[in-house]
């Protein structure tokens, strides 16, 4: 096997329902705070601007307030910075829409709708309006999205070396669809990764043996985030971790022979 | 600001395959673009009429996946079954598969909509709202339908990832593996692209008014939008000791707008960006470069910001679009034309840009009207998608035997 990737996490965003930014979800995985009971609540996309942001559908909105919030904790300009957004369904609500229609008047499907249907939307969105002229990219990898997302971005920080932006996000499911995709509530976590091979790493990755047991981490608030949609569980567990501020060990599946381990220092 | 990237170590591409509306193989693809015919049909797939031709590719429906396979049968996945058999792909790979281990060998696919043919097929069938019982199968209702399909039916075991960035999903799979294997996370990948025709593109695209109703004219003047293809593409990279005289892929590029959801920037700033860097990669300049396989949609504004890019060529470098081939392919597309490129350097064939009867003045020095021959040492790609996002690859020759 290779030499563990380190990085620094030098910016961290996250917005689940009832924890619209980092800093309040940090004091909930710490233990320190319930969640508030908000189900209903809709990531603000404040980042976009007012044409697009009326434009773009949650799954944007929710990319680009993690990714903003990880921009600004690192102190960094997004226009220079790489990007890999990374969702197991993409948007789940234009999929809807879009397969409703066109089952029913497939020359009504809106021109908007199919072009925020893509899954770069967040991608493409969050470049046009950081002014980022940098690769960014849009990733999946169903159940391994968020693990297969991370060591995507973390190998290009570290071949490249350069910053990455990575985000992970999912939007709750819509319509019949909802049977297959089984995510109930919109999560999205984002962090600024910095190569660094100095002692002030943060996250040391390697690729390890397969887990064959089911991942289960203890003692995760937010169940309804974590229970359904497994990249939400694995961004969850990373979080934690983070917000412990204690030296912790993390190992995602990958692959059916692989899995992604971590070495976390405050 | 952005920093001009250091010269990588090049990666053989030890075998490789296309299968589109051209046929199926390297053989089928080669013949078309000597004899210059295309593969575009009047459309005859859409589930309500449509007026436009589609580049299709003959016999999915009857093809049956394997027994331990279907339950991951759709047409997305057919077709990358199709496309698997060709040219010793399949044996290719496990053979590098044995020679590597599973787990040392990555898998990186592009896709635009995977199998959403799929759901809207189930959308169209619902019963009592919900999926009729032979879609309901979770595996195929989601963007990672192909790639988990392709390392189930490879039995590829390392990272596997899809990238789903539109029209330039294909190409950028280069780049990840190629980065990949350069940090020693993988000895080998299965890189490629595979997209089907279904409704969501014909329509979508329909409604942003992109489709030509007859059929696509790459820089041509009347040009008129695009015809949209489907395609299976692969390519297997390894170390360039593993294969002394296989093609190379020598850079990647890639690159943003920063401009607009569904239009390029109008001065081609991304475009001239991701080639830079696939040419610094690549550790060549603009004058070494034989042949672009250009992206070359056909819609008014991509060619006319495309055609922007070939003055930074001297005229001697021949540049072509496949697409009134193969019609667009859409998440397919940079690997189909990543394919266009090594039978360029491996058989010294220059594809004619079919379709263009009067082509656009600026883009006329470059383009290749006429099917040619000629030898071909370094070719690039180009791959352009929704999103302004972009990506450039660079082909080169292995050593002489």
């Amino acid at each position: 096997m290779s030499a563990p990737l380190s990085l620094r996490t030098t910016g961290i965003g996250a917005w689940a329902p009832g924890a619209p930014d980092w800093q309040h979800l940090r004091v909930i995985l710490r233990g320190e705070s319930a969640p508030a009971d908000d189900a209903t609540a809709r990531p603000a996309g404040t980042v976009l601007p007012a044409a697009e942001r009326r434009r773009a559908p949650d799954g944007v909105r929710l990319a680009a307030d993690v990714a903003a919030q990880a921009t600004a904790m690192a102190g960094i300009d997004p226009a220079t910075v790489p990007c890999i957004f990374a969702s197991t369904h993409g948007e789940l609500g234009i999929t809807d829409y879009v397969c409703e229609t066109l089952a029913r008047a497939p020359l009504e499907l809106s021109p908007t709708k199919f072009h925020n249907s893509v899954l770069n939307a967040p991608a493409g969105y969050w470049t046009i309006a950081t002014g980022c002229t940098a690769a960014s990219s849009a990733v999946t990898a169903h159940h391994h999205s968020f693990a297969a997302g991370l060591l995507e971005a973390a190998v290009f920080a570290c071949a490249e070396d350069t910053p990455v932006l990575f985000a992970s996000c999912d939007v709750a499911s819509a319509g019949p669809l909802a049977e297959m995709t089984r995510t109930t509530l919109a999560f999205g976590a984002a962090f600024l990764l910095v190569p660094d091979e100095s002692a002030g790493a943060t996250i040391r990755l390697a690729l390890g043996d397969a887990v064959h047991e089911p991942f289960v981490d203890t003692g995760l608030a937010l169940p309804g985030v974590a229970g359904d949609n497994p990249a939400n569980a694995h961004a969850l567990a990373l979080l934690r971790r983070l917000a412990a501020e204690t030296t912790a060990r993390l190992r995602l599946p990958i692959s059916s022979e692989l899995s992604l381990d971590m070495e976390i220092t405050p | 600001m952005h920093r001009v990237p250091e010269r990588i170590e090049p990666l053989a591409v030890t075998a490789y395959s296309a299968t589109s509306a051209l046929g199926r193989g390297l053989a089928a693809h080669l013949e078309a673009l000597r004899d210059a015919r295309g593969g575009l049909v009047i459309n005859d797939f859409s589930s309500a009429p449509l007026e436009c031709r589609i580049g299709r590719v003959a016999g999915i429906e009857e093809t049956a996946l394997p027994a331990t396979l279907a339950h991951r049968d759709c047409r997305n996945n057919r077709l990358a079954w199709i496309g698997l058999q060709q040219d010793g792909l399949l044996d290719a790979t496990a053979a590098a598969v044995a020679r590597h281990g599973a787990a040392r060998v990555a898998l990186m696919l592009g896709t635009s909509t995977a199998s959403i043919g799929s759901t809207e097929d189930a959308y169209r069938r619902l019963t009592g709202g919900r999926f009729p019982a032979d879609l309901q199968r979770p595996e195929i209702h989601t963007p990672h339908s192909l790639t988990a399909f392709v390392a189930e039916a490879t039995g590829i075991a390392g990272p596997a990832l899809t990238i789903s960035t539109a029209c330039s999903s294909s190409a950028k799979v280069f780049a990840s593996a190629e980065r990949l294997i350069r940090l020693g996370l993988a000895d080998a990948a299965l890189v490629g692209g595979v997209d089907t025709l279904c409704d969501s593109v014909l329509f979508g695209f329909h409604s942003l008014e992109l489709v030509s109703p007859r059929g696509c004219r790459p820089f041509d003047v009347q040009r008129d939008g695009i015809s949209i293809g489907e395609a299976a593409a692969f390519a297997l990279l390894e170390r360039a000791t593993e294969a002394s005289r296989a093609p190379r892929l020598l850079g990647h590029g890639e690159s943003s707008d920063a401009h607009h959801m569904s239009t390029p920037h109008p001065e081609g700033r991304g475009a001239l960006s991701a080639l830079d860097d696939a040419l610094a990669r690549a550790g060549l300049t603009a004058e070494a470069v034989d042949y672009i396989s250009l992206h070359g949609t056909a819609t008014f504004k991509n060619d006319e910001v495309e055609a922007k890019v070939l003055p930074r060529f001297p005229v001697r470098t021949r540049a072509s679009s496949t697409k009134g081939f193969t019609g667009h392919t859409l998440g397919a597309a940079g690997a189909l034309e990543a394919v266009v490129a090594l039978l360029a350097i491996e058989h010294g064939v220059v594809p004619p840009n079919l379709g263009c009867d009067e082509p656009m003045p600026e883009a006329a020095p470059w383009l290749v009207l006429q099917p040619a021959e000629q030898r071909i040492d370094v070719a690039l790609s180009n791959s352009f998608g929704f999103g302004g996002n972009n990506a450039c690859l660079v082909f080169g020759r292995g050593e002489p035997a």
